[in-house]
């Protein structure tokens, strides 16, 4: 059984509950997905797949790729991406649809995503630093401050965090709450954000470190009497 | 329609056509314990935020000399009604001018206004 799905991020909107509470939800275009590749344990060593995103956007490719869609025996399709296969579930061949429907409304995901590219940031921005005062007659405003010790070590130690490209960067949201499954439109509703712009390319997978549903529990019956 | 618009359609529901100027009176639905009443709020709309389903609008009133404002979500399930009481003629979409002012000086002149 196929674990995962690529979709495309359409944008955030809210949701109200019939208590009036709002609930922000980002939309997803998940799937279909089509079968590509099943890799197995006896050729490459574990068990997963490839899957294509089937949109109807052209796509050209080379003719190595050509004769990987050729062997699956599937349309080519230009977004593709490897998810996990449930251990012990039936296993996938190339050609298979696979689809929102594997999600159900309540479920956890983990939605994989490229963040938003941001350029050269300073630490103030990328790391969290909190910088110096703006007046009062401060000369320290955003910089690092100090990244070392002079003679002893003589260089500054390596993952010092500094200034630098921030964003465009694999980040993977745990633990998405699934809050509607619209199998017709192919949509998928999450709570909350993910990474990326809209029509960023994303893996929905489901949560690999999903937290127990927290149950109500019953008040413990007081007894009576001396202890 | 593009898929916002499409998760969205479900949640919008119908209002009476109100502007900034109008004087209404919001019903809302208010949760006391397992018991739920009816609480009026009425005052002038100062402004209008659309957005779909995401749309809100602000009503102020002024309650013991002491300005009010909330903000409400258009399409809330918490709201029961909106009677729209009176229409004004006012040349901002949003009056928040009207913050500064207080008495006399805040009255606006009424225009009628078939509202549906």
């Amino acid at each position: 059984m196929v674990t995962g799905l690529i979709g495309k991020k359409v944008g955030m909107t809210q949701l109200f509950t019939a208590d009036g509470t709002v609930v922000p939800a980002t939309v997803l275009k998940a799937g279909p997905c089509v079968v590509v590749q099943a890799k197995t344990v006896q050729t490459d060593g574990y068990e997963a797949v490839q899957l294509g995103f089937v949109d109807s956007q052209p796509t050209k490719e080379n003719k190595p790729s050509q004769g990987h869609f050729k062997k699956a025996g599937v349309p080519a399709t230009r977004i593709r991406r490897e998810v996990k296969l449930k251990a012990g579930g039936d296993p996938a061949k190339p050609g298979d649809q696979v689809n929102v429907s594997i999600f159900a409304d309540g479920d956890r995901v983990d939605v994989i995503g490229t963040s938003r590219g941001r350029g050269f940031q300073g630490v103030v921005k990328r790391h969290h630093f909190a910088g110096g005062a703006m007046s009062h007659g401060s000369m320290f405003h955003r910089a690092p401050g100090s990244i070392g010790a002079s003679s002893y070590p003589s260089r500054v130690v390596k993952g010092m965090r500094m200034g630098g490209h921030m964003g465009s960067a694999q980040v993977t949201v745990r633990n998405l709450k699934v809050v509607r499954v619209d199998e017709g439109n192919n949509l998928l509703l999450v709570e909350g954000a993910v990474p990326g712009g809209p029509n960023a390319v994303v893996v929905i997978r489901k949560a690999i470190a999903a937290k127990p549903v927290r149950v109500a529990q019953a008040e413990p019956v007081k007894k009576k009497g001396k202890k | 329609m593009n898929a916002i618009e499409l998760v969205e359609k479900t949640q919008v529901t119908t209002r009476p056509d109100m502007k900034s100027g109008d004087t209404i009176r919001v019903h809302v639905k208010v949760r006391e314990g397992d018991k739920e009443r009816i609480q009026i709020f009425e005052g002038i709309v100062i402004g209008m935020h659309r957005g779909g389903a995401r749309a809100s609008f602000t009503v102020r009133k002024v309650s013991f000399g002491q300005g009010v404002e909330r903000i409400f979500p258009l399409h809330s399930p918490t709201i029961a009604k909106v009677d729209v009481v009176r229409s004004a003629r006012v040349r901002r979409a949003k009056l928040y001018f009207l913050r500064g002012l207080k008495g006399k000086a805040a009255r606006m002149k009424e225009t009628k206004r078939v509202v549906q």
